[in-house]
Protein backbone atom coordinates (compact mmCIF):
# COMPACT_ATOMS: atom_id res chain seq x y z
CA UNK A 1 0.00 0.00 0.00
CA UNK A 2 1.19 3.59 -0.64
CA UNK A 3 2.67 5.13 2.22
CA UNK A 4 1.31 8.70 3.06
CA UNK A 5 3.96 11.18 4.61
CA UNK A 6 3.42 11.45 8.37
CA UNK A 7 2.50 14.47 9.38
CA UNK A 8 6.13 16.78 10.36
CA UNK A 9 6.67 20.07 12.61
CA UNK A 10 5.70 22.98 9.90
CA UNK A 11 8.50 24.10 7.37
CA UNK A 12 9.30 27.33 9.10
CA UNK A 13 10.46 25.11 12.14
CA UNK A 14 12.20 22.56 9.99
CA UNK A 15 14.27 25.12 8.20
CA UNK A 16 15.31 26.76 11.67
CA UNK A 17 16.01 23.24 12.86
CA UNK A 18 18.09 22.40 9.49
CA UNK A 19 20.00 25.35 10.01
CA UNK A 20 20.80 25.03 13.07
CA UNK A 21 22.41 21.67 12.62
CA UNK A 22 24.31 22.38 10.30
CA UNK A 23 25.67 25.60 12.10
CA UNK A 24 26.45 23.52 15.44
CA UNK A 25 28.35 21.56 13.08
CA UNK A 26 30.56 24.82 11.44
CA UNK A 27 29.13 23.63 8.10
CA UNK A 28 27.43 26.98 7.61
CA UNK A 29 26.91 30.66 8.98
CA UNK A 30 23.70 32.43 9.29
CA UNK A 31 25.86 35.50 7.64
CA UNK A 32 26.28 33.53 4.65
CA UNK A 33 22.83 32.60 4.37
CA UNK A 34 21.75 36.12 4.86
CA UNK A 35 24.25 36.92 1.89
CA UNK A 36 22.82 34.73 -0.75
CA UNK A 37 19.31 36.07 0.53
CA UNK A 38 20.05 39.76 0.15
CA UNK A 39 21.69 38.94 -3.36
CA UNK A 40 18.51 37.52 -4.32
CA UNK A 41 16.60 39.91 -2.93
CA UNK A 42 18.14 43.21 -4.23
CA UNK A 43 21.08 42.37 -6.52
CA UNK A 44 19.81 40.14 -8.90
CA UNK A 45 16.39 40.52 -10.13
CA UNK A 46 14.28 41.45 -13.39
CA UNK A 47 15.95 45.55 -13.23
CA UNK A 48 19.24 43.47 -14.88
CA UNK A 49 17.15 41.58 -17.28
CA UNK A 50 15.45 45.40 -18.15
CA UNK A 51 18.69 46.91 -18.70
CA UNK A 52 19.59 44.48 -21.44
CA UNK A 53 16.01 45.55 -22.84
CA UNK A 54 16.49 48.82 -22.86
CA UNK A 55 20.11 48.55 -24.19
CA UNK A 56 19.19 46.50 -27.15
CA UNK A 57 15.99 49.04 -28.29
CA UNK A 58 18.06 51.44 -28.60
CA UNK A 59 21.76 50.48 -29.48
CA UNK A 60 21.87 48.45 -32.55
CA UNK A 61 25.13 47.13 -32.55
CA UNK A 62 25.04 46.11 -28.81
CA UNK A 63 21.72 44.04 -30.27
CA UNK A 64 23.46 42.20 -33.02
CA UNK A 65 26.15 41.30 -30.73
CA UNK A 66 23.46 39.70 -28.08
CA UNK A 67 21.10 37.97 -30.40
CA UNK A 68 24.44 36.18 -31.67
CA UNK A 69 25.64 35.97 -28.69
CA UNK A 70 23.84 36.11 -25.41
CA UNK A 71 25.87 34.87 -22.99
CA UNK A 72 29.15 37.13 -23.45
CA UNK A 73 26.64 40.32 -24.85
CA UNK A 74 24.89 40.31 -21.20
CA UNK A 75 28.54 39.82 -20.01
CA UNK A 76 29.06 42.51 -21.40
CA UNK A 77 27.00 44.63 -18.63
CA UNK A 78 28.25 42.36 -15.97
CA UNK A 79 25.55 39.76 -15.78
CA UNK A 80 26.25 36.20 -15.42
CA UNK A 81 26.78 32.95 -12.87
CA UNK A 82 24.39 30.06 -11.91
CA UNK A 83 21.61 29.25 -14.36
CA UNK A 84 23.19 32.05 -16.72
CA UNK A 85 26.16 29.40 -17.99
CA UNK A 86 24.52 29.38 -22.00
CA UNK A 87 22.29 32.50 -22.41
CA UNK A 88 19.76 32.31 -25.96
CA UNK A 89 17.83 35.71 -26.27
CA UNK A 90 14.95 35.00 -28.35
CA UNK A 91 12.69 38.23 -30.06
CA UNK A 92 9.03 38.98 -29.94
CA UNK A 93 7.69 40.79 -32.60
CA UNK A 94 4.16 41.34 -34.33
CA UNK A 95 4.16 38.25 -36.64
CA UNK A 96 6.05 35.69 -33.73
CA UNK A 97 5.77 35.18 -29.97
CA UNK A 98 7.75 33.37 -27.69
CA UNK A 99 7.30 32.35 -24.48
CA UNK A 100 9.58 30.24 -21.87
CA UNK A 101 8.71 27.33 -19.41
CA UNK A 102 10.31 24.58 -17.74
CA UNK A 103 8.48 21.36 -17.56
CA UNK A 104 10.36 19.17 -15.44
CA UNK A 105 11.47 21.88 -12.72
CA UNK A 106 12.13 25.74 -12.25
CA UNK A 107 15.08 26.42 -14.33
CA UNK A 108 15.64 30.33 -15.65
CA UNK A 109 17.66 32.80 -16.12
CA UNK A 110 18.90 33.90 -12.77
CA UNK A 111 21.40 36.34 -13.64
CA UNK A 112 18.75 38.51 -15.81
CA UNK A 113 15.69 37.71 -13.63
CA UNK A 114 16.60 36.42 -10.68
CA UNK A 115 14.40 33.58 -8.79
CA UNK A 116 11.60 33.21 -10.35
CA UNK A 117 7.93 34.14 -9.44
CA UNK A 118 5.41 31.82 -8.11
CA UNK A 119 3.12 31.72 -11.42
CA UNK A 120 6.53 30.69 -13.46
CA UNK A 121 6.64 27.59 -11.00
CA UNK A 122 3.18 26.61 -10.63
CA UNK A 123 1.56 23.28 -11.46
CA UNK A 124 -1.09 25.24 -14.01
CA UNK A 125 1.62 27.04 -15.85
CA UNK A 126 4.13 24.07 -16.20
CA UNK A 127 1.34 21.83 -17.06
CA UNK A 128 -0.70 23.88 -19.33
CA UNK A 129 1.82 26.34 -21.34
CA UNK A 130 2.94 23.96 -23.60
CA UNK A 131 -0.20 22.02 -24.63
CA UNK A 132 -2.05 25.13 -25.05
CA UNK A 133 -0.64 28.35 -24.82
CA UNK A 134 -2.85 30.73 -26.23
CA UNK A 135 -5.05 29.71 -23.94
CA UNK A 136 -2.88 30.08 -20.73
CA UNK A 137 -1.21 33.80 -22.04
CA UNK A 138 -4.94 34.98 -22.69
CA UNK A 139 -6.18 33.82 -19.03
CA UNK A 140 -2.77 35.69 -17.93
CA UNK A 141 -3.73 39.32 -20.16
CA UNK A 142 -2.30 38.61 -23.17
CA UNK A 143 -4.69 38.17 -26.19
CA UNK A 144 -2.60 37.02 -29.24
CA UNK A 145 -4.20 37.38 -32.31
CA UNK A 146 -4.80 34.23 -34.40
CA UNK A 147 -2.08 35.17 -37.33
CA UNK A 148 0.47 35.46 -34.40
CA UNK A 149 2.62 32.03 -34.42
CA UNK A 150 3.40 31.19 -30.99
CA UNK A 151 6.78 28.88 -29.91
CA UNK A 152 7.43 27.94 -26.65
CA UNK A 153 10.72 27.16 -25.22
CA UNK A 154 10.93 24.27 -22.70
CA UNK A 155 14.17 24.87 -20.68
CA UNK A 156 15.34 21.02 -20.07
CA UNK A 157 18.89 21.42 -20.52
CA UNK A 158 21.38 24.15 -19.36
CA UNK A 159 20.44 26.72 -21.86
CA UNK A 160 18.90 29.60 -20.27
CA UNK A 161 16.44 31.41 -22.59
CA UNK A 162 15.66 35.05 -22.19
CA UNK A 163 12.90 36.81 -24.59
CA UNK A 164 13.87 40.26 -25.86
CA UNK A 165 10.46 42.12 -26.19
CA UNK A 166 8.90 44.32 -28.97
CA UNK A 167 9.48 47.72 -28.21
CA UNK A 168 6.16 49.36 -27.86
CA UNK A 169 5.11 52.40 -30.10
CA UNK A 170 5.27 55.74 -28.54
CA UNK A 171 8.61 55.77 -26.64
CA UNK A 172 10.82 56.99 -29.03
CA UNK A 173 11.55 59.75 -27.18
CA UNK A 174 12.98 57.70 -24.00
CA UNK A 175 16.46 57.20 -23.08
CA UNK A 176 17.64 53.60 -21.90
CA UNK A 177 16.65 54.29 -18.06
CA UNK A 178 13.12 55.39 -18.69
CA UNK A 179 12.72 52.23 -21.41
CA UNK A 180 14.23 50.28 -18.46
CA UNK A 181 11.71 51.44 -15.98
CA UNK A 182 9.10 49.89 -18.66
CA UNK A 183 10.48 46.03 -19.11
CA UNK A 184 8.73 43.86 -17.10
CA UNK A 185 10.08 39.91 -15.62
CA UNK A 186 6.63 39.06 -16.95
CA UNK A 187 7.63 40.25 -20.82
CA UNK A 188 10.93 38.91 -20.55
CA UNK A 189 9.41 35.11 -19.95
CA UNK A 190 7.27 35.95 -22.79
CA UNK A 191 3.65 36.29 -20.93
CA UNK A 192 2.98 39.79 -21.43
CA UNK A 193 4.28 42.39 -23.91
CA UNK A 194 5.71 45.59 -22.85
CA UNK A 195 3.25 48.96 -22.84
CA UNK A 196 4.16 52.65 -23.70
CA UNK A 197 3.69 55.03 -20.66
CA UNK A 198 -0.02 55.87 -19.96
CA UNK B 1 11.68 8.56 -13.70
CA UNK B 2 7.80 8.95 -14.31
CA UNK B 3 7.22 11.40 -11.59
CA UNK B 4 4.91 14.05 -10.07
CA UNK B 5 8.00 16.88 -11.20
CA UNK B 6 6.98 15.63 -15.04
CA UNK B 7 4.14 18.09 -15.52
CA UNK B 8 4.50 19.04 -19.58
CA UNK B 9 0.93 18.48 -20.94
CA UNK B 10 -0.33 16.77 -17.40
CA UNK B 11 -3.95 18.60 -16.84
CA UNK B 12 -6.35 19.07 -14.15
CA UNK B 13 -3.86 21.69 -12.65
CA UNK B 14 -6.85 25.04 -12.45
CA UNK B 15 -5.48 28.39 -13.80
CA UNK B 16 -2.57 30.47 -13.92
CA UNK B 17 -2.47 33.28 -11.19
CA UNK B 18 -0.31 36.12 -11.94
CA UNK B 19 0.37 38.34 -9.29
CA UNK B 20 3.25 40.83 -10.91
CA UNK B 21 4.10 42.02 -7.04
CA UNK B 22 5.12 38.60 -6.11
CA UNK B 23 7.68 39.07 -3.95
CA UNK B 24 10.83 37.06 -4.24
CA UNK B 25 10.20 35.27 -0.32
CA UNK B 26 6.69 35.53 1.33
CA UNK B 27 8.02 34.42 3.85
CA UNK B 28 11.62 34.61 5.71
CA UNK B 29 11.93 30.89 5.86
CA UNK B 30 11.33 30.61 2.79
CA UNK B 31 14.44 32.54 1.95
CA UNK B 32 16.11 30.20 4.20
CA UNK B 33 15.02 27.20 2.84
CA UNK B 34 16.36 28.63 -0.51
CA UNK B 35 20.17 29.38 0.63
CA UNK B 36 20.12 25.39 2.30
CA UNK B 37 18.84 24.39 -0.96
CA UNK B 38 21.76 26.23 -2.55
CA UNK B 39 24.47 25.02 -0.57
CA UNK B 40 23.13 21.84 -0.09
CA UNK B 41 24.64 20.37 -3.35
CA UNK B 42 28.20 21.08 -1.84
CA UNK B 43 27.85 20.23 1.71
CA UNK B 44 26.54 16.67 0.69
CA UNK B 45 29.23 16.39 -2.09
CA UNK B 46 26.42 15.74 -4.69
CA UNK B 47 25.56 18.45 -7.64
CA UNK B 48 22.83 20.14 -9.56
CA UNK B 49 21.29 17.27 -11.36
CA UNK B 50 21.35 15.40 -7.94
CA UNK B 51 19.86 18.07 -6.44
CA UNK B 52 16.79 18.29 -9.09
CA UNK B 53 16.37 14.19 -8.48
CA UNK B 54 16.18 15.14 -5.22
CA UNK B 55 13.20 16.82 -5.81
CA UNK B 56 11.61 14.47 -8.33
CA UNK B 57 12.63 11.68 -5.32
CA UNK B 58 10.33 13.33 -3.18
CA UNK B 59 6.65 11.55 -2.00
CA UNK B 60 3.97 13.51 -4.45
CA UNK B 61 2.25 14.60 -1.85
CA UNK B 62 5.62 16.13 -0.01
CA UNK B 63 5.94 17.63 -3.46
CA UNK B 64 3.14 19.70 -4.14
CA UNK B 65 1.99 20.15 -0.51
CA UNK B 66 5.29 21.62 0.58
CA UNK B 67 5.28 24.25 -1.90
CA UNK B 68 8.06 25.24 -3.67
CA UNK B 69 11.19 26.29 -0.95
CA UNK B 70 9.55 23.64 1.34
CA UNK B 71 10.34 21.54 -1.42
CA UNK B 72 13.87 22.84 -1.32
CA UNK B 73 14.21 22.07 2.33
CA UNK B 74 13.11 18.55 2.50
CA UNK B 75 15.26 17.95 -0.76
CA UNK B 76 18.14 19.49 0.97
CA UNK B 77 17.24 17.20 3.57
CA UNK B 78 17.20 14.00 1.38
CA UNK B 79 20.68 14.97 0.11
CA UNK B 80 22.34 15.40 3.46
CA UNK B 81 21.27 12.03 4.70
CA UNK B 82 22.01 10.44 1.66
CA UNK B 83 25.77 11.76 2.36
CA UNK B 84 25.80 10.83 5.74
CA UNK B 85 26.20 15.05 6.82
CA UNK B 86 22.62 14.85 8.68
CA UNK B 87 21.07 11.41 10.66
CA UNK B 88 17.99 9.78 9.21
CA UNK B 89 14.98 12.14 11.62
CA UNK B 90 17.56 14.43 12.72
CA UNK B 91 15.56 17.39 11.57
CA UNK B 92 12.40 16.21 12.54
CA UNK B 93 14.12 15.79 16.46
CA UNK B 94 15.70 19.08 16.32
CA UNK B 95 12.03 20.56 15.10
CA UNK B 96 10.19 18.88 17.85
CA UNK B 97 12.90 20.38 20.50
CA UNK B 98 12.35 23.81 18.90
CA UNK B 99 8.58 23.19 19.63
CA UNK B 100 9.20 22.37 23.31
CA UNK B 101 9.22 18.21 22.95
CA UNK B 102 11.56 15.88 24.51
CA UNK B 103 12.75 13.55 21.62
CA UNK B 104 16.40 12.29 21.88
CA UNK B 105 18.48 13.34 18.46
CA UNK B 106 19.57 10.58 16.54
CA UNK B 107 23.57 10.04 16.77
CA UNK B 108 25.88 11.47 13.99
CA UNK B 109 26.01 8.57 11.15
CA UNK B 110 30.16 8.21 8.96
CA UNK B 111 30.03 11.10 6.46
CA UNK B 112 29.77 8.86 2.80
CA UNK B 113 29.56 11.48 0.45
CA UNK B 114 29.77 10.19 -3.14
CA UNK B 115 33.31 9.55 -5.15
CA UNK B 116 33.41 10.62 -8.95
CA UNK B 117 35.43 12.49 -11.65
CA UNK B 118 34.44 16.19 -12.35
CA UNK B 119 35.34 17.35 -16.08
CA UNK B 120 35.73 20.84 -14.48
CA UNK B 121 32.67 23.68 -12.99
CA UNK B 122 29.53 24.17 -14.07
CA UNK B 123 27.57 21.66 -16.58
CA UNK B 124 29.13 22.63 -20.49
CA UNK B 125 31.97 20.86 -21.73
CA UNK B 126 33.94 21.06 -25.13
CA UNK B 127 34.06 17.63 -26.32
CA UNK B 128 36.01 16.27 -29.27
CA UNK B 129 33.53 13.67 -31.18
CA UNK B 130 31.84 15.73 -34.15
CA UNK B 131 27.77 16.33 -33.31
CA UNK B 132 25.67 13.36 -34.81
CA UNK B 133 22.58 15.56 -35.89
CA UNK B 134 22.81 18.66 -38.55
CA UNK B 135 20.51 21.43 -37.90
CA UNK B 136 17.38 20.53 -40.26
CA UNK B 137 17.53 16.61 -39.35
CA UNK B 138 14.51 14.47 -38.78
CA UNK B 139 14.38 13.21 -35.55
CA UNK B 140 12.20 10.94 -32.82
CA UNK B 141 12.48 11.26 -29.42
CA UNK B 142 13.36 7.65 -28.27
CA UNK B 143 10.75 6.01 -26.52
CA UNK B 144 12.63 5.02 -23.31
CA UNK B 145 11.50 4.50 -19.97
CA UNK B 146 14.22 5.47 -17.02
CA UNK B 147 14.03 4.54 -13.75
CA UNK B 148 16.37 7.45 -12.58
CA UNK B 149 16.94 10.91 -13.52
CA UNK B 150 16.42 12.03 -16.98
CA UNK B 151 15.52 15.39 -18.52
CA UNK B 152 13.47 14.14 -21.29
CA UNK B 153 9.75 14.52 -20.27
CA UNK B 154 7.62 11.66 -20.87
CA UNK B 155 5.51 14.59 -23.43
CA UNK B 156 8.03 13.95 -25.71
CA UNK B 157 8.50 10.51 -26.48
CA UNK B 158 8.52 8.63 -28.81
CA UNK B 159 7.71 11.79 -31.31
CA UNK B 160 9.17 13.08 -34.40
CA UNK B 161 10.78 16.58 -34.65
CA UNK B 162 13.48 18.43 -36.59
CA UNK B 163 16.64 19.62 -34.95
CA UNK B 164 16.93 23.17 -35.23
CA UNK B 165 19.99 24.50 -33.38
CA UNK B 166 23.22 23.20 -31.64
CA UNK B 167 24.04 23.86 -28.08
CA UNK B 168 27.00 23.63 -26.28
CA UNK B 169 27.87 20.09 -25.05
CA UNK B 170 26.92 19.88 -21.14
CA UNK B 171 27.35 16.79 -18.63
CA UNK B 172 24.37 14.53 -19.14
CA UNK B 173 22.16 14.70 -15.87
CA UNK B 174 21.19 11.00 -16.25
CA UNK B 175 24.71 10.29 -14.76
CA UNK B 176 25.83 12.90 -12.98
CA UNK B 177 22.40 13.06 -10.57
CA UNK B 178 23.64 9.10 -10.07
CA UNK B 179 27.06 9.84 -9.37
CA UNK B 180 28.51 7.58 -12.18
CA UNK B 181 30.59 9.91 -14.34
CA UNK B 182 29.75 13.30 -16.51
CA UNK B 183 29.09 11.69 -20.11
CA UNK B 184 29.53 14.51 -21.48
CA UNK B 185 27.13 15.15 -24.69
CA UNK B 186 25.93 17.43 -27.77
CA UNK B 187 22.54 19.34 -26.72
CA UNK B 188 20.61 20.25 -29.18
CA UNK B 189 17.39 22.15 -29.68
CA UNK B 190 14.52 20.21 -31.10
CA UNK B 191 11.22 21.53 -32.30
CA UNK B 192 7.73 19.74 -32.49
CA UNK B 193 4.79 20.85 -34.17
CA UNK B 194 1.62 20.61 -31.40
CA UNK B 195 0.30 18.61 -33.74
CA UNK B 196 2.55 15.74 -33.50
CA UNK B 197 2.36 16.03 -29.63
CA UNK B 198 -1.20 16.46 -28.87
CA UNK B 199 -3.27 15.28 -31.33
CA UNK B 200 -4.85 16.39 -34.80
CA UNK B 201 -7.26 19.06 -33.15
CA UNK B 202 -4.18 20.77 -31.26
CA UNK B 203 -4.06 24.20 -32.28
CA UNK B 204 -1.03 24.94 -34.28
CA UNK B 205 1.84 25.95 -32.52
CA UNK B 206 5.79 25.10 -31.98
CA UNK B 207 7.50 23.51 -29.29
CA UNK B 208 11.11 24.21 -28.86
CA UNK B 209 12.93 21.81 -26.45
CA UNK B 210 16.65 21.29 -25.58
CA UNK B 211 17.61 17.21 -26.12
CA UNK B 212 21.22 14.83 -25.11
CA UNK B 213 21.90 13.41 -28.38
CA UNK B 214 21.39 9.85 -27.03
CA UNK B 215 17.93 11.00 -26.32
CA UNK B 216 16.93 11.01 -30.15
CA UNK B 217 17.26 8.79 -33.03
CA UNK B 218 17.16 10.11 -36.92
CA UNK B 219 14.11 8.85 -38.67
Amino acid sequence: MTAIPQKRPPAPIRTEALEALLTDRGLVTAEAIDGLINRFVNDVGPMNGAKVVAKAWTDPEYKARLMADGTAAVGELGFAGPQGEHIVVVENDEKAHNVVVCTLCSCYPWPLLGLPPNWYKDPAYRSRIVREPRAVLAEMGLELDQDVAITVWDSSAENRYFILPQRPDGTDGLGEDELAALVTREAMVGVAKVHAPA
Amino acid sequence: MDGIHDMGGTQGWGTVELDPDDPVFANDWEGRAFALGAMAGGLSGTNLDAFRHGLERLHPLTYLQDGYYGRWLACAELLLVDSGVLAQGAVDARARRLMGEDVEEPAQPEVNKPEYERGGGGSLRDIDDPPKFEVGDSVRARDVHVGGHTRMPAYIRGRAGTISAIRPAAVLPDATAHFTGEEPQHVYTVSFESTELWGAEAEPTTLNIDLFETYMEKR
